[in-house]
């Protein structure tokens, strides 16, 4: 069953005179991992913001269409209804801090729940070493690099134990060191845990191989929707002006050359290994 | 003189009393420090709280702000001496000058006592600690939002600063009117950032279901605990010391005693 | 030219961050400071427009000190592009923002509205002269500031993270206005942590950790060595860490861009075996 369903869904901000995304239709299995994508102002941020009804509970402005989030519809139910479902993680880490304390900012979701405290305390450190930050729990946000508050602000999301997180350019702010730990941790709660992942990226390099499927957007509408390797070899996708894959473009490169890799690889790794078995044979 | 009194996190007896009973001390000190004016009671008050200051382990910064009030307490010195000098019925000038460094040392008790609570009390700890004495919800977590923006609001403004710098933007110079004006490149990105800034930390805010029932639970609740007693135990007894001291017996003053 | 000798900077909280770097950049030349958040790249260049003071070691630009100049002074020749275009956007309209630094440094008016239409020009935002600058999208926001510099035609542009939060066309589209400036013979600085963008405009490298300067030199050189590259803490870019698989196969080790990747790979996979 879908963990999330869209049909023709359509919005427009209070102050827009044109939809920010038209007609999107789409359906998410649970378990997935979903990477998002398009270039800037094409409405990716604007459609994650209907996964845990931000919109239309908080923008307001006109949803028209059909949307549902693990079974619930989500204009009918409110924000922090569905928030227990779809955990959020934004671009920028600093604004998503709050509390004085690295754990205090993971309990704060299940403060608001009112969940009792001795339960706080066990998801709170269950989450906290999820995310590999267990040894900062008592350390202060400014004292954290980028990376750790992007951690801490997943760790926040987790300790909620939502069915799907979706992450908005989590790493736009981050080194590559900093992003690559990120994209990990994601990728244990999808394959260890089964959260379906959403995550918008431009940072494709780096965590193609991780997903089982690529949307991509532009001009509010999705265009592109299947396997990344099928999405990522596709002409449409270079012409959008996707950030195909390094490893992809140098199949493609190559094959217009008349060396043919075999597959499609979507990291250094795939290349590598499909390089070798072209040259053996 | 702000460092004085900016949180330090360290861990220390003092750091895990509670605050509210750490309030009631610096209540006690400060209600003694008033009932008192003369020089003597008001060093013993001084040097009593000194064991405390190294128990919680932050001299450096509790010289840092006994530091950063030298000034003002240089100017309450001065003040008082002019004033006693020409409107008091004090008489002789060594009894101006215990009376005036009295006043002083009074003041420094203060700010003592203030900046050891502030440097040792987290501002979460004190958030909650506003919570449990029934301060509405959304007022203490605005409070501890506010603690924890300050540095990042500072240092926001110092980029904007550097980068209208390196657009030739003098802020020196100039009258007034030229002075104010300077800063309007600097104001205006600052403000717009603290909007937008506002607008995604309540995106976070209602993504963590905020709001969602009334009986909010915590991760952390504060007891009274055994140091705590023995804290506010000691308060009391330094306040029906002093008050039983201020109405029965008279401290004698310190030149009274050097010349007598 | 510019000569940084044994600099050290610590700022008034206690932080070391820069730990005696000596760095020479000639006339006309395309750096990338790189290392990760925290190694002090941003201190290394906030010095070059003397935004910062050396605590110890000097600072020369063109054989000034830059103590003894103001910044205002400084900026006339160095032009420094902040990371975030919010932090500097307040003016009215788009052409009031361009000409904040042409007043300030004292054009006449004729002089500034030429220079703001080269500028609008340059960066293709004619069409947004009149507009808010608070109205457009992040992409036009930093070509604005972008722009707001260039204006006065410094001769030497620094960029501090130009790619950050920038999508794949405008990333592109950067690269090509940066190769474009260099090729004008302006000194180029750029600050990054971005090893992608910069395999494909191969830069001189300058590789950042800890205060000091690890290495530097050519980009192939220096960002297929995985050992010094793991010290600094980036990573191997994506067809570096091809070739560094490859090259106990007989292949050339320092590949960074995929266009010679492809060559090399046709070369030795294309012969009729």
């Amino acid at each position: 069953m879908a963990i999330i369903k869209a049909e023709g869904l359509t919005y427009t901000y209070p102050i827009g005179t044109k939809p920010a995304f038209e007609d999107v239709s789409l359906n998410i299995e649970k378990g997935e991992f979903v990477i998002l994508t398009g270039p800037s102002g094409c409405g990716k941020t604007t459609l994650c913001r209907c996964f845990n009804g931000l919109i239309p509970h908080f923008y307001g402005g006109k949803l028209e269409g059909e949307i549902t989030v693990s079974g619930l519809q989500v204009s009918e139910h409110p924000i922090h209804e569905l928030a227990q479902h779809v955990g959020m993680v934004f671009q920028n880490p600093e604004n998503q801090l709050f509390a004085l304390s690295v754990e205090k900012d993971v309990a704060f979701g299940l403060e608001n729940l009112g969940v009792p405290r001795e339960e706080i305390r066990e998801r709170v450190d269950w989450a906290l070493k999820m995310a590999g930050i267990y040894g900062l729990k008592d350390r202060a946000p400014y004292e954290l690099s980028g990376g750790q508050q992007q951690r801490v602000a997943l760790a926040s999301v987790l300790a909620m134990q939502p069915e799907i997180i979706v992450l908005d350019e989590p790493t736009s702010f981050l080194d590559p060191l900093g992003a690559l730990r990120i994209f990990k941790v994601i990728n244990d709660l999808n394959k260890k845990l089964g959260i379906t992942i959403i995550l918008v990226e431009h940072r494709l390099d780096l965590t193609s191989k991780y997903a089982n499927r690529v949307m991509v957007m532009t001009k509010g509408k999705i265009v592109l929707n299947g396997h990344p390797r099928e999405v990522f070899n596709s002409e449409e996708a270079r012409l959008i002006g996707v950030g195909i894959p390094k490893a992809t473009r140098l199949y493609q490169i190559l094959k217009a050359g008349g060396v043919d890799l075999g597959r499609v690889p979507l990291s250094s790794e795939e290349a590598y290994e499909a390089v070798v078995e072209t040259l053996a044979r | 003189m702000f460092d004085g009194f900016k949180f330090r996190s360290v861990s220390s007896p003092v750091h895990t009393m509670d605050p509210r009973a750490k309030f009631i001390y610096v209540c006690a000190l400060f209600s003694v420090a008033v009932m008192f004016n003369q020089l003597i009671p008001l060093l013993i008050l001084f040097v009593i709280q000194i064991p405390f200051v190294v128990l919680a382990g932050v001299q450096k910064e509790w010289l840092r702000s006994m530091k950063g009030s030298a000034m003002f307490a240089v100017i309450i010195f001065t003040m008082n001496l002019l004033s006693l000098y020409f409107y008091g019925s004090y008489g002789s000038l060594p009894a101006i000058i215990e009376r005036s460094l009295a006043m002083t040392v009074r003041f420094l008790v203060l700010i003592e006592s203030f900046s050891v609570f502030f440097l040792t009390t987290s501002p979460d700890l004190l958030g909650l600690a506003l919570e449990q004495s029934h301060v509405p919800y959304e007022l203490c977590f605005a409070f501890t939002t506010a603690v924890r923006f300050v540095p990042v609001l500072a240092e926001e403004a110092q980029t904007i600063m550097d980068a209208q710098k390196a657009r030739g933007l003098e802020l020196e110079g100039g009258n007034f009117i030229k002075k104010i004006r300077n800063y309007i490149p600097i104001l205006i990105p600052l403000i717009v950032n603290a909007i937008r800034r506002s607008l995604e930390l309540a995106e976070t805010m209602e993504s963590r279901a905020w709001g969602a029932t009334k009986n909010r639970t915590n991760l952390y609740v504060l007891k009274i605990g055994g140091k705590d007693i023995y804290l506010i135990l000691v308060s009391a007894v330094i306040f029906v010391v002093s008050v039983y001291v201020s109405i029965y017996i008279q401290f004698p003053a310190l030149t009274q005693l050097l010349v007598g | 030219m510019i000569k940084i000798q044994d600099l050290h900077h610590t700022y008034p909280n206690g932080v070391e961050a820069l730990r005696g770097v000596s760095l020479e950049i000639a006339d006309g030349e395309f750096v990338a400071i790189m290392g990760q958040n925290g190694a002090g790249k941003t201190t290394l260049v906030k010095h070059i427009n003397g935004l910062l003071k050396p605590t110890k070691g000097t600072v020369l630009v063109d054989g000034v000190e830059t103590t003894k100049v103001s910044v205002a002074t400084l900026a006339r020749k160095v032009g420094f592009v902040f990371q975030n275009p919010d932090h500097q956007l307040f003016s009215e309209t788009v052409e009031e923002e361009i000409s904040f630094a042409l007043k300030n440094f004292g054009y006449d008016k004729k002089a500034i509205k030429e220079r703001v239409d080269w500028a609008l020009n340059l960066l293709d935002l004619t069409e947004y002269r009149k507009v808010s600058p608070f109205m457009l999208s992040g992409g036009e926001r930093k070509r604005v500031a972008l722009a707001s510099v260039l204006a006065w035609d410094p001769k030497i542009v620094i960029l501090d993270e130009p790619t950050i939060g920038q999508d794949n066309r405008q990333k592109e589209r950067l690269r090509q206005f940066i190769m474009q400036l260099n090729k004008q013979g302006k000194t180029v600085i750029i600050v990054t942590h971005d090893i992608e963008f910069v395999t494909e405009c191969k830069p001189r490298i300058v590789l950042m950790a800890n205060g000091k300067i690890l290495a530097q030199g050519r980009a192939e050189e220096i960002l297929t060595n995985q050992e010094l590259v793991n010290r600094a803490s980036v990573v191997l870019p994506e067809i570096a860490r091809i070739f560094h698989n490859l090259a106990e196969k007989g292949f050339p080790r320092q590949v960074i861009d995929v266009y010679e990747a492809s060559r090399i790979l046709l070369q030795k996979l294309g012969e009729p075996s």
